[in-house]
């Protein structure tokens, strides 16, 4: 450590200290630079150079505009999906103790590791010709592979984690006080639920489902498998991207991609708001 | 389904570490726990639980027979090579630059350094076909600088270092995520401690800070390589999937199940599943672990 010390007699402690206080955020801002911001900007460029008619183009083409409506009904209802399944999820994780659960733990991690197009296969193995539910499903006359069903499903899975992840903690740290002194009150527990545990966990209910919104909204591995990518009928927005660069269709596909792009990061202002309030209600 | 394991839990453990709760409150409504553990239970096991089964199930069928066909298939080793290969480089370099992220993050106070906080967070919310629509945006052969780095000899798209500039996109705020928190909750006085005794801010970090943060770096970098893994919507676009070049594992799963060769995409797909549920278990010990060091600080 002296030795370390020595070695650099030309300059004075503190003014070494500003020099490597200095090249730190110096890494870390070119770094993060460089890797998120560069892109943004080339995309922006790439997506406004085409010009107004051809932004408006794009938003004249059904295609377009059905791609659009797919992705946000899938969205809205994986969302609604997950977080009303990951809370009750999350309240067996913070509450209940029983044999196993550690693995029930790490299965609702799994979807974060498992690649989507493995998902995706999931689906065809267990829909598709040959797989383990398809006769019943076909006898009753449901479409589940290239339809609408299937991409729910692949889509609800993967955003199984967000909301359960983060309310799974809070409601650990609220402990049950609330709640026990409610029902020794006499409240019932759909009132105990509604008034005491719901709002006090709602901040992070709510970045659960931002969180769960952004992840819906540009998923496209196991939606791409699934789907069949049907123009105007099981083509979400990013499988309407993908065609788009298939086909070379350059302009539209980066309009489309930008406007994915904003709508993430406008998801991503309000989660910085949400996680703001649950730490200001936690800190207190 | 889980319905037998259900019935045996119904008497409340002596050692359950939830037994803080009174035992009148416990015992009160039985039925609503054990409703909602079957909810919750029904709901992973049937989203979760039974798609991973089928998978499982159908990649080793044939036995070890059917992982050998699977190799055999064109391209299918190099792809798992080249996987593999791209997320531990990712892991590491993100290691690296994740923590001196999460570091300038909570330890000191400059311009832009909310910025930089709300920045990290951006790629978990953009979708990651988006990511790579980006990077062909950014370094395609039609933009200026995609244009200058190809005179120059450096090839990023349809090429192994977009594969990689993707992964580290995508992979980002992993590290710095999960760094970050335990960052936050070390004693600072230990920090001015080894200040005062004399110590160097590299030598307070590796011989004070590191051995807290170990395992919350080893955790985010191996949870940034299973997503690597994993990884398709922004390796899509920016590979040009060259067979045996820049053909990674999931996108050949997707060429194999397009091609009707379930069977072999199942195979590698277990490979796949198997290497990030082990993954995951992993890290939910290291980070499982730290959770009751916290509230000493």
């Amino acid at each position: 450590m002296s030795a370390r010390e020595v070695s650099t007699p030309r300059l004075s402690a503190g003014a070494r200290r500003r020099l490597v206080h200095a090249g730190l955020i110096t890494t870390a801002l070119a770094y993060v630079g460089l890797l998120v911001v560069a892109p943004l900007v080339g995309i922006a460029i790439a997506a406004l150079k085409p010009g107004w008619s051809a932004w408006r183009a794009v938003f004249a083409d059904p295609f377009a505009r059905h791609a659009y409506l797919l992705t946000g009904i899938i969205t809205l209802e994986t969302v609604v999906v997950t977080a009303v399944l990951g809370v009750a999820v999350a309240l067996v994780l913070a509450r209940d103790r029983f044999h196993g659960r550690a693995i029930v733990s790490a299965f609702v991690d799994l979807p974060l590791a498992v690649s989507p197009v493995v998902v995706g296969l999931a689906a065809v193995l267990l829909f598709g010709t040959g797989g383990w539910f398809e006769a019943w499903f076909s006898a009753r006359g449901v479409q589940v592979l290239y339809a609408l069903p299937s991409m729910l499903l692949v889509t609800i899975f993967i955003s199984i984690p967000f909301v359960i992840r983060e309310v799974a903690p809070l409601l650990q740290e609220l402990g049950t006080q609330e709640e026990e002194a409610a029902r020794t009150l006499g409240a019932s527990w759909p009132q105990t639920f509604f008034r005491v545990t719901l709002p006090n966990i709602r901040w992070g209910l709510l970045y659960g489902m931002a969180l769960t919104t952004a992840r819906a909204l540009g998923e496209v591995g196991a939606v791409l498998i699934v789907s069949g990518t049907i123009a105007g009928q099981t083509e979400t927005a990013t499988l309407y991207i993908l065609r788009a660069y298939d086909e070379g269709h350059d302009a539209t596909m980066y309009i489309v991609a930008l406007t994915l792009a904003l709508v993430s990061i406008a998801l991503l202002a309000g989660i910085e708001v949400f996680k703001r309030r649950e730490e200001k209600e936690l800190g207190t | 389904m889980s319905a037998p394991t259900l019935e045996t839990e119904r008497a409340p453990r002596p050692v359950d570490p939830g037994a803080a709760l009174p035992a009148r409150a416990r015992s009160r409504a039985p039925w609503g726990r054990l409703g909602l553990r079957a909810v919750a239970l029904l709901y992973l096991g049937v989203m979760v639980a039974l798609p991973l089964a089928a998978v499982v199930a159908k990649g080793f069928g044939g036995g070890a027979a059917s992982l050998r066909e699977a190799f055999s298939e064109l391209g299918a080793r190099q792809a798992l090579v080249l996987t593999i290969e791209m997320a531990a480089v990712v892991a590491v370099i993100n290691a690296v630059f994740g923590t001196i992220t999460a570091y300038v993050l909570t330890r000191y106070r400059f311009a832009g350094r909310r910025a930089l906080a709300t920045v990290v967070d951006i790629p978990f919310a953009i979708p990651t076909l988006v990511t790579g629509v980006m990077l062909v945006a950014l370094y395609g052969p039609h933009s200026p600088i995609g244009g200058f780095l190809a005179r120059h000899g450096v090839h990023v798209i349809f090429a192994r270092l977009g594969i990689l500039v993707a992964l580290l996109f995508v992979t980002l705020p992993l590290v710095v995520r999960t760094v970050q928190p335990v960052m936050q909750e070390l004693d600072l006085g230990e920090e001015e401690a080894a200040h005062v005794l004399g110590a160097g801010r590299w030598t307070t970090f590796r011989r004070v800070m590191l051995p807290h943060l170990r395992s919350g770096i080893v955790a985010g970098s191996l949870l940034a390589f299973a997503r690597a893994l994993g990884e398709f919507g922004a390796v899509v676009i920016v590979s040009g999937n060259i067979l045996n070049k820049t053909l990674t594992a999931p996108v050949l799963i997707a060429q194999l199940i397009t091609g009707f060769k379930p069977e072999a995409a199942a195979a590698i797909g277990t490979i796949l599943f198997g290497l990030a549920f082990v993954l995951v278990l992993v890290v939910e010990r290291l980070v499982g672990h730290r959770e009751p060091a916290v509230p000493a600080s």
